[in-house]
C-alpha cells in the first residue's frame, strides 16, 4: 500500500525541550493507524504539526500529492485532505447542527463561494446521511449548546465525514465514553477507513487492540516501535516503558 | 550630548509613569484577563486622594509639616483606589470573568460613572496639587538638569515593581494568586478560597493605580479625565508587552516612552504619535504576541 | 429556496416585519415632527446605518472595533470638503486662509466633484480598514488586543486631525457649508429630502447586511466568532473573512458619516474619538447585538433619549448611560430585542402550553 503521510525526521521543540525528536513514519493509504505513548511521549503534539498548528523545529512531512504541510497554514491542510478532531468537543454552539454540517460539507470554502454558492443536491443527501448515522438528524434545527458531551463528539467526528478528508486524525474520541460507546465508535471508524486513512491518538488499550492495523509507540518524542499490536506488545522496551512507568509512579 | 542625555531622561521618565499605570493593568488584565478601562479613572481617584490629603494637612496641619502630606497620601492612595477597587470586584468584575470584551464594556460604563462623580464633587476644572518642597529642583549633571520629581517617580516605579515581584514570586499569598490564575479548580480543590483571592488581587492592582494618581499629581494639574488620557498607552504597553510576565510591562512601558518621546523630539507631538503606533504594529507584525508570552494549549480561549 | 434544502426552518416573511415597521414609522415621522426634530431624527438614521456595520462585525462576528469613530469621520469629512468646497464657491476654504494658506492643497482639489467626494467617503475607510484589518487578523491579533489598537487608532486620528490644522480644520473641524449639489442647505425642503435619503440608504444597508448574514458567508462568521482556531480546521480562513467584514462595516461608517454631515452641518475630530467611537458600540448593546433589527432600534431610541435627558440634564445622561453599559452587558447580554424576544416565548409557551412544545419538536421535514 501507498502511503498517504510521510513524517521525515520531524523535531518539534518548545523553548529547547524536545517534544517530538527527530520520527520518521508513515501512514498508510485506508490504515487505522494508532500513536501510543505514555504521557509526555508527543502524541498530540505531533498531531498539532500534522494539522499546522505548530511548526517542527526540523524534518518535513509529506502529503501523498507531494506538499510539504509544515509550510501550509492550517485551513490549506484541510483543503488537501487533512481533517482533524480535537480531544476536548468542539463545535459552533451559534448556529444549528444543520448549519455545522453545512459548513463542513463544503468544498469550496472561499469567500466568494461562501457569498454566492448554495449547497449542491449531492452535498445534501451526505449531510442527512451522515446526521441520520450520527443520530442527530432529527435535532437538525437546533444548536449544539445543549448537546450532551458524548452526542458532541459525535457531532464533530459527523462534521470530519462530511468534510470527506483523505486523512483524518483524532485525538482521544473516546475518551470519556462508556464500553458501548465505545464499541460504536470503534464501528464508526472501521466504516471510516474504507473511505480514508484514519491516524488516532488514544491511551484506551482495548480500543486499541481491537481497532488498530499499525500501531507506533512514543515514548520521549522518538519511535520506539512499529508494526502491528500483537508485534508491538511483544517488544520489551515497549512493556519497560510502559509498566516501568506505573512503578514509579506507584511508589 | 547633553541634549541626548536629556532625551534619554525624559524617555525613561515618560516610560516610568507608564509602567506605574500598566503595573496594575498587568495584574487585573495578566493574571485575570478582564479588561479594566475604570483603570484610567482609579489613578484619577488615586490622584484625587492626594488632593484632599494636601487639602486637610493646609487646613489642620502646622505649616512645617505640610510638606510631609505627600508620604501620607501615597498609601491613602493605594487604600483608597483599592477599596473602590475591591467594591468593583464584588459587584460587577466578578460577573465578568472569562468574558474579555464584555469586561471592557463594563468597566467603560464604570469609568463614565466615576468620571461623573468626580465632576460632581470636585467640580470639572482642574485642580492643582502642590508638590512638596523636598521634591522641588533637581540634580545637575554637567549642564543638564534631572527634576527631582521624576527621579522620585522613578525611584517609586522602581519600588513598586519590587514590591509586586516580591509578592507576587516570594511569599504564600503570591503564590495562591499565582496558583488561582494558572488553574482555578486545581486551586479550589486543594481549598483555596478563589473567591477571595480573586477580589484581593484585582484590589491591588487597583491600588497600584492610585499610587500611579498620586504620582500624576507632581507633573501637574489633575482633573475628572486624567485617566482617559493615559488608558490606551497604558493598554498599548500591555499589547506590546505581552501579558502575564511583568519584565513584558517593563519592556513594553519603555518602548512606548522612549519612542513616544524620540519620535517627538524628531518630529512633533501629533507625528510622534503616529509613528509609534505605526511601530507598534509593524512589531506585531513580526512578534503577533507581544515581547512575553506564555503558551497554551487550549484550542479556543 | 432550494427544493431539497433541509437546513432553512424560518420563513423570511416574518423575520420582516420588524425592519417593515422601522422604515414605515421613519417614514411617517416628519408627518408628526417639527422641522428641527425631523433634521435630528436623520442624524439618528445616519447612526443606524453605522450601528448595522458594528453589528456585523461586533454581533456576528466577535470583533470589538474601538475605532469606528475613525470610519465615521472619515466619511464625514470627505463629504464635508466637497461640501466646504461647494461653499467656497472656487476660493479657499476658510479656515485655510486664516491659517496663513495660500492654495489648495493637492488632496483636497479632487473633491470639487461630488462623485469622487462619495466615492471617496466609501472608499477610504475600506482601504483603511483593509490595511489594519490584514496587518492584524493576519497575525492572528484579535479580541481584546484588537480593540485595543482601534482604540489606539481612533486616538492617533483625532491627534492628527487635530494637529493638522490648516489642512483639517484643527479641532474646530469644517463647518460653514452652504449648499449640497446646489440646493441650499437651510432650505427645509433640502433637509426634508435629505432625511429621506437617510431612511433609504438605511434601508439599502438593512437589505445588503441581511444578504450577507442569509447567505453561508453569515454562518461562517458566527462559527468564527464562536471558535475561530475551530473554523480554521474546517477549512475556513479566518483572514479573508474578517478583513472582509472589517472592511464593509468600515464602508457602512463611511455611508453613515457622509449623510451626517449635510445634515448636521459640521464634522471636528471630537465626532472620531474614543468616547464615540465606543458609545456606537453601546447602541448596538442596548438594542442587542447579533440582530440587524436590534442595532438599528439601539442606535435610534439611545439618541432618542440622550438627545431628551442631555438636553436638561448633562450629568444625568453620563450617570444613565455608564449604568447602562454595565447594565446591559451584564443582565441583558442579547439586549433590549434579546430580552423582547425572550418575553414573546414566555408568554408563547404559557398560551400555547404542551401544545406547543409539540409542534415545536415536530418540525416538519420537507
Amino acid at each position: 500500500m501507498n502511503p498517504v503521510l510521510e513524517i521525515n525526521n520531524l523535531t518539534i521543540s518548545f523553548d529547547g525541550f524536545k517534544a517530538v525528536n527527530n520520527l520518521s513514519t508513515s501512514v498508510k493509504k485506508g490504515d487505522i493507524h494508532f500513536f501510543i505513548g505514555p504521557n509526555g511521549a508527543g502524541k498530540t503534539t505531533l498531531l498539532d504539526a500534522i494539522c499546522g498548528r505548530v511548526k517542527p523545529a526540523s524534518g518535513n512531512i509529506i502529503f501523498h500529492n507531494g506538499s510539504d504541510v509544515t509550510r501550509l497554514s492550517e485551513h490549506e491542510i484541510v483543503e488537501l485532505g487533512i481533517g482533524r478532531k480535537f480531544q476536548v468537543p468542539s463545535v459552533f454552539n451559534g448556529i444549528t447542527i444543520y448549519e455545522n454540517m453545512e459548513l463542513a460539507a463544503v468544498k469550496v470554502r472561499s469567500l466568494y463561494s461562501s457569498l454566492f454558492t448554495k449547497l449542491t443536491r449531492e452535498q445534501n443527501e451526505r449531510i442527512k446521511s451522515v446526521l441520520n448515522i450520527i443520530g442527530l438528524y432529527e435535532d437538525r434545527y437546533r444548536t449544539p449548546a445543549k448537546l450532551s458531551h458524548g452526542q458532541k463528539q459525535w457531532l464533530e467526528i459527523g462534521m470530519l465525514l462530511v468534510q470527506q478528508p483523505e486523512i483524518m486524525l483524532l485525538d482521544e474520541p473516546v475518551a470519556g465514553m462508556g464500553r458501548k460507546e465505545t464499541e460504536k465508535t470503534g464501528e464508526l471508524l472501521r466504516q471510516i477507513s474504507q473511505q480514508c486513512s484514519v491516524v488516532v491518538v488514544e491511551h484506551d488499550m482495548e480500543f486499541v487492540r481491537e481497532c488498530a492495523n499499525t500501531v507506533t509507540v512514543l515514548h520521549e518524542g522518538a519511535l520506539l516501535d512499529e508494526g502491528d499490536m500483537e508485534k508491538v506488545q511483544k517488544n520489551p522496551r515497549v512493556i519497560e516503558v510502559y509498566l516501568g512507568r506505573g512503578e514509579r509512579e506507584r511508589s | 550630548m547633553s541634549t541626548y542625555l536629556l532625551q534619554i531622561f525624559n524617555g525613561i521618565s515618560v516610560s516610568s509613569i507608564l509602567m506605574l499605570a500598566a503595573l496594575g493593568l498587568a495584574i487585573t488584565f495578566g493574571l485575570m484577563k478582564i479588561i479594566n478601562m475604570a483603570h484610567g479613572e482609579l489613578i484619577m481617584i488615586g490622584a484625587y486622594v492626594t488632593y484632599m490629603i494636601q487639602n486637610v494637612f493646609i487646613q489642620y496641619m502646622d505649616k512645617s509639616v505640610f510638606d510631609l502630606y505627600y508620604i501620607a497620601a501615597l498609601p491613602c492612595a493605594f487604600v483608597v483606589a483599592a477599596l473602590v477597587g475591591y467594591l468593583l470586584e464584588i459587584t460587577i468584575i466578578k460577573r465578568l470573568y472569562g468574558r474579555p470584551l464584555d469586561s471592557l464594556l463594563a468597566t467603560w460604563g464604570v469609568s463614565l460613572i466615576l468620571q461623573q462623580m468626580a465632576r460632581s464633587i470636585f467640580g470639572a476644572p482642574n485642580v492643582d496639587v502642590r508638590s512638596p518642597v523636598w521634591l522641588d529642583g533637581g540634580l545637575v549633571l554637567g549642564d543638564v538638569q534631572l527634576p527631582y520629581k521624576r527621579l522620585f517617580i522613578i525611584g517609586l516605579v522602581i519600588l513598586s515593581i519590587a514590591g509586586v515581584y516580591i509578592f507576587l514570586y516570594r511569599t504564600a499569598y503570591g503564590r495562591r494568586i499565582r496558583a488561582v490564575m494558572q488553574n482555578r479548580p486545581m486551586a479550589q480543590s486543594i481549598g483555596i478560597n478563589t473567591r477571595k483571592v480573586d477580589s484581593v488581587t484585582f484590589s491591588i492592582g487597583a491600588g497600584l493605580a492610585g499610587i500611579a494618581g498620586c504620582a500624576l499629581t507632581l507633573l501637574g494639574s489633575i482633573g475628572p479625565t486624567l485617566g482617559t488620557n493615559y488608558i490606551v498607552d497604558t493598554f498599548m504597553v500591555v499589547v506590546l508587552g505581552g501579558v502575564g510576565r511583568i519584565v513584558g510591562t517593563v519592556a513594553g512601558a519603555g518602548a512606548i516612552g522612549v519612542g513616544n518621546t524620540t519620535f517627538e523630539f524628531f518630529t512633533n507631538a501629533s507625528l510622534g504619535k503616529v509613528l509609534v503606533f505605526l511601530m507598534v504594529i509593524i512589531f506585531l507584525q513580526w512578534k503577533p504576541q507581544g515581547f512575553f508570552t506564555i503558551n497554551s494549549r487550549a484550542l479556543d480561549e | 429556496m432550494n427544493r431539497f434544502s433541509i437546513g432553512n426552518k424560518f420563513e423570511l416573511g416574518k423575520k420582516n416585519m420588524t425592519i417593515v415597521i422601522i422604515i414605515l414609522l421613519l417614514c411617517m415621522a416628519p408627518f408628526f415632527l417639527s422641522d428641527f426634530r425631523t433634521n435630528l431624527l436623520g442624524k439618528f438614521v445616519a447612526f443606524a446605518i453605522l450601528a448595522l456595520g458594528i453589528d456585523l462585525i461586533w454581533g456576528y462576528t466577535g470583533i470589538l472595533s474601538l475605532g469606528h469613530g475613525v470610519y465615521f469621520g472619515l466619511g464625514a469629512y470627505c463629504m464635508a470638503m466637497y461640501l466646504k468646497l461647494e461653499a467656497g464657491g472656487g476660493r479657499l476654504p476658510d479656515f485655510m486662509s486664516w491659517s496663513g494658506r495660500e492654495t489648495l492643497p493637492w488632496f483636497w482639489k479632487p473633491f470639487g466633484a461630488a462623485p469622487i467626494a462619495i466615492f471617496m467617503a466609501l472608499c477610504l475607510p475600506a482601504l483603511i480598514a483593509l490595511a489594519i484589518g490584514y496587518l492584524t487578523f493576519k497575525n492572528r491579533i484579535r479580541g481584546v488586543y484588537f480593540s485595543i489598537l482601534t482604540q489606539a487608532l481612533s486616538i492617533i486620528f483625532v491627534v492628527l486631525f487635530v494637529g493638522q490644522q490648516e489642512l483639517t480644520g484643527g479641532t474646530n473641524g469644517i463647518t460653514n457649508f452652504k449648499t449640497i449639489f446646489n440646493f441650499s442647505l437651510a432650505d427645509n425642503r433640502t433637509k426634508l429630502w435629505l432625511y429621506y435619503i437617510s431612511v433609504a440608504l438605511l434601508l439599502l444597508a438593512f437589505i445588503f447586511c441581511r444578504f450577507i448574514i442569509n447567505k453561508r458567508v453569515g454562518r461562517v462568521l458566527i462559527a468564527i466568532r464562536d471558535g475561530e482556531n475551530r473554523a480554521r480546521f474546517s477549512g475556513y480562513n479566518p483572514t479573508t473573512y474578517k478583513v472582509f467584514v472589517y472592511c464593509i462595516s468600515a464602508v457602512l461608517a463611511g455611508l453613515a458619516g457622509a449623510i451626517y454631515v449635510p445634515q448636521v452641518g459640521i464634522i471636528s475630530p471630537a465626532e472620531m474619538g474614543i468616547v464615540p467611537s465606543i458609545e456606537m458600540v453601546i447602541w448596538v448593546a442596548i438594542g442587542g447585538r447579533g440582530s440587524l433589527n436590534g442595532a438599528i432600534i439601539g442606535a435610534i431610541l439611545v439618541n432618542l433619549m440622550k438627545s431628551g435627558i442631555s438636553e436638561k440634564f448633562p450629568a444625568v445622561w453620563s450617570y444613565f448611560i455608564g449604568i447602562a453599559f454595565v447594565v446591559v452587558v451584564i443582565f441583558m447580554p442579547t439586549g433590549l430585542v434579546g430580552a423582547f424576544n425572550k418575553l414573546k416565548k414566555k408568554l408563547f409557551s404559557l398560551k400555547v402550553g404542551k401544545a406547543g412544545q409539540l409542534a415545536q419538536s415536530n418540525v416538519p421535514v420537507e
